[in-house]
């Protein structure tokens, strides 16, 4: 069965054009870039190279204003961790959203173990930040911002660049987590207004295990691998040369490729919302209705469970996500959607499709018509699924208690 | 990460809808979790003669609440009883660590819909077995 891949926010397939580049540096160029001998110097050469296309790429002005990671999550790790601790004497308060992706609120909550303090500023219900609260919540001990740029889940963009010259009138340091977006959508780092942005390349046909962290001339931070004197001493550890050239090469495609690509994904996407909107009862769409990544549709399907729609999909050859807790290997569905105030109900019965490059209008109506089967058998055996038009109210519980 | 038998059985419920005039009715869980639970029994001369269920849940809840079904038809109460949530899990040939707890309670909707059955039936302590 051909599959139909519809998760492009969880990864994505890597473009054949990138192996291409990368697969000398595997075999021929296989040098450690520390050394001094001709090997060595060639996969240097490779990685600087790869730094400075990557700097123009983001609209930084310095190519040694970018280090490459091991990806997002490291990029994001990194960033937060390393401004708090080279920061700390200025102050320990941070700023972040509810509806950060975990990279940033783990991290966030792990320096609070280590004395710092973090304001998790809500969303709407669209998952957006309101600038105004920036404003409010900052304090003289405020020392960094970390929003993301677009929501992982519902595709929500964040005005970024408002938010960063209310927090740059203060004179604090934001950074921003642009995984969704770098790649995907113009992203320019001068034009965010930021001081930090983490991306990672698997998010645009490239490999996984590689991102980068943009980091502004003037911007202190302290490392958190420790070891040789790689990436301006910032992260220790042999360059994934291989990796890197597949980084810009895949971030040099989507760049010159976003013209003729992105009005596609953005038709398919307004095709598929319109249409589940249309076929569908009792189903919402979550997320901002324009300011969103073109290719992410996140519905709410009420009287089902995201798991049993992901499972039937798979079945029938579809890849998709949920925000369902019974996904995420936690008890709590998705933080984002509850953050954006849907019941936990709403929020289990979340589906995520991400549409990606190589996907078709034949591909979603087939994908449509599965879904029409699943959600009708599923709710067939709800016994949430209301008999009568108007369903008794239900009761919710505060917390989930588990049989132990 | 869910067995063959755990796909069947979602795949293809077995016992799955409702009983109109069930003589007991059980559920467990909530939405808040994701999983919710009603087993419908009609019970004849104190054995199941029929059982449906409804389920609101992952892979996992609603191959326990159709595989629960199949185990205990025809069976008397107290045999029916005796069936836990680990024999459940266990005759789908296992479950994953994390959905032991919260989506398999089949057992414990089954017992729920017997005292049921129970209490309308045997409420006032004269009508007591």
């Amino acid at each position: 069965m051909e599959r139909i891949y519809l998760d492009h926010a969880a990864t994505t397939p890597i473009d054949p054009r990138v192996v291409e580049a990368m697969t000398p540096y595997f075999s021929n160029i296989y040098g450690n870039p520390s050394t001094i001998y001709q090997e060595g110097r060639e996969a240097k050469k490779a990685i600087e190279g790869s730094r400075e296309k990557v700097a123009n790429l983001l609209g930084a002005k310095d190519f040694r204003e970018v280090i490459f990671t091991g990806g997002g999550s490291e990029g994001d790790n990194l960033a937060i961790s390393g401004v708090a601790w080279a920061y700390q004497e200025k102050g320990k308060h941070i700023i972040t959203s509810a509806a950060e992706h975990h990279a940033v609120l783990d991290t966030c909550r792990n320096m609070e173990k280590h004395g710092f303090s973090v304001t998790y500023l809500p969303v709407d219900e669209y998952g957006m930040v309101a600038p105004e609260a920036v404003r409010e919540a900052i304090t003289d001990q405020t020392i960094l911002v970390s929003l993301m740029h677009a929501n992982n889940e519902v595709g929500t963009i964040q005005p970024i660049a408002q938010i960063s010259d209310i927090v740059h009138e203060r004179g604090i340091i934001f950074h921003t987590d642009a995984v969704q977006t770098v790649g995907t959508i113009p992203v320019n780092v001068e034009e965010l207004g930021v001081d930090l942005l983490s991306l990672s390349a698997h998010k645009f046909y490239g490999p996984k295990g590689v991102g980068a962290l943009y980091v502004k001339k003037g911007t202190r931070l302290r490392k958190l691998i420790h070891g040789g004197t790689q990436e301006r001493e910032l992260r220790a550890g042999t360059e994934n040369v291989a990796g890197i050239v597949g980084l810009v090469k895949a971030l040099e495609l989507a760049v010159s490729e976003q013209g003729e690509t992105l009005p596609g994904i953005m038709k398919l996407r307004e095709y598929l919302s319109g249409e589940l909107l249309s076929r569908f009862s009792h189903v919402k769409l979550n997320g901002h209705p324009t300011m969103r990544l073109p290719g992410n549709v996140n519905i709410s399907f009420e009287y089902v469970e995201g798991e049993s729609i992901l499972l039937n999909l798979d079945l029938k050859g579809i890849a998709a996500s949920s925000g369902s807790a019974c996904t995420s290997g936690s008890l709590d569905p998705s933080h984002v959607l509850l953050a954006m105030g849907l019941s936990h109900e709403a929020a289990h019965g979340s589906l995520r499709l991400t549409i990606g490059k190589n996907n078709t209008k034949q591909e979603l109506d087939y994908v449509l018509g599965v879904l029409e089967e699943t959600i009708e058998r599923l709710r067939a055996i709800s016994p949430l699924y209301p008999v009568q038009a108007s369903p008794a109210p239900r009761k919710e519980y505060l917390e989930c208690t588990p049989k132990q | 990460m869910y067995t063959e038998a755990v796909m069947d059985h979602f795949t293809n419920p077995r016992n799955a809808g409702e009983i109109p005039d069930a003589d007991g009715v059980g559920e467990v869980g909530n939405s808040v979790c994701g999983d919710i639970m009603k087993i419908y029994v009609k019970i004849n001369d104190d054995r199941i003669v029929d059982i449906k269920f409804k389920t609101f849940g992952c892979g996992a809840a609603i191959a326990t609440s159709s595989i629960l079904t199949e185990m205990v038809k025809g069976k008397t109460l107290s045999e029916a009883l005796k069936v836990t949530n680990k024999a459940v899990a266990e005759a789908l040939g296992g479950l994953p660590p994390q959905k032991m707890h919260c989506s398999n309670l089949a057992a414990d909707a089954l017992q729920k819909a017997i005292a049921d059955y129970g209490q309308r039936n045997f409420k006032s302590p004269e009508n007591a077995v």
